[in-house]
């Protein structure tokens, strides 16, 4: 399989780590990683960097994870890139505006490498 | 659980301390890789160390806190991270995210809640001189665990 390359937004750097530790547990191969601790933060980050996979928080300052997902779109290179959810926010109405968004999966925190399998490998057109 | 009557009402009428000890059990099996059980109330609190806290806004208002002293703090970021815990910014920020995930599991499992109630960034505090006083009368339950041995305390502090 190829090597990706992904976006992880997260205030908290621990779980930045936690995410991309469950991608490769998840057996998924990684080219790079990318970094961000907020929506903002995020935007900027992809108009330096292409990437395969966005894994976004939604509880950030500066910029919300819901946001930052209504202006992925305003950034050429990341047209149609999947992007995940990752979040301690597990309201029906989270998910929906998440979706409605333009996001192609979401989690629940806490999660498992098994649920990071589940919702990432299908966005990136694998078999889980 | 009705979502006919309010959450504040419900926090005085029902027994949520059992959501409470299960929204963290959870969170320390599956982020923190080791299981923990509620301790009795009258074992030792931690002193000092470590204190994360996160509001709550909206249909149900208030602060949870976890607290726990500066060795088991480093020792949960250790398990969470491996190795590479080694500074006390990522010792904070693991506490911070801890306390927001135990939170956020809690808010999740009240039927009713999850829609109507929003949570903050996590603020973490160190040392343990210091008083918490909340602005509103309201009800508080609290939980201490033991992991590998040595307590945790979590807190949930509602307002009216």
């Amino acid at each position: 399989m190829d090597k990706i390359r992904a976006l992880i937004v997260d205030d908290s750097s621990v779980m930045r780590k936690i995410v991309e530790r469950s991608l490769r547990q998840a057996g998924i191969e990684i080219e790079k990683v990318v970094e961000a601790s907020n929506g903002a933060e995020a935007l900027a980050a992809l108009q330096k960097n292409e990437v395969d996979l966005i894994l976004c928080d939604i509880n950030m300052p500066v910029m919300d994870g819901l946001e930052f997902v209504r202006q992925v779109s305003t950034v050429d290179s990341a047209k149609g890139v999947p992007i995940v959810m990752i979040t301690t926010e597990g309201s029906e109405s989270h998910v929906v505006q998440a979706l409605s968004a333009g996001a192609r999966g979401y989690i629940r925190k806490p999660f498992t490498p098994d649920q990071v399998k589940e919702h990432v490998l299908p966005v990136l057109g694998r078999k889980p | 659980m009705s979502t006919d009557t309010s959450l504040a009402t419900r926090s005085h009428e029902e027994d949520w301390l059992p959501v409470l000890e299960l929204a963290v059990e959870e969170v320390f099996e599956i982020m923190v890789g080791s299981r923990v059980k509620p301790a009795a109330q009258s074992e030792i609190k931690p002193q000092g160390g470590f204190t994360a806290m996160v509001g709550l806004a909206g249909a149900l208002c208030g602060v949870l806190t976890v607290r726990c002293d500066a060795k088991t703090a480093h020792q949960v970021a250790k398990s969470m991270l491996g190795d590479t815990a080694d500074t006390e910014e990522q010792v904070v920020d693991a506490l911070g995210e801890i306390c927001n995930m135990i939170t956020g599991n809690f808010k999740n499992k009240l039927t009713g809640a999850d829609n109507r109630c929003m949570l903050s960034v996590p603020t973490v505090i160190s040392g343990g001189e210091y008083s918490f006083h909340s602005l509103a009368d309201g009800n508080f339950m609290e939980t201490v665990l033991l992991f590998e041995g040595a307590p945790i305390v979590v807190r949930l502090q509602l307002n009216k």
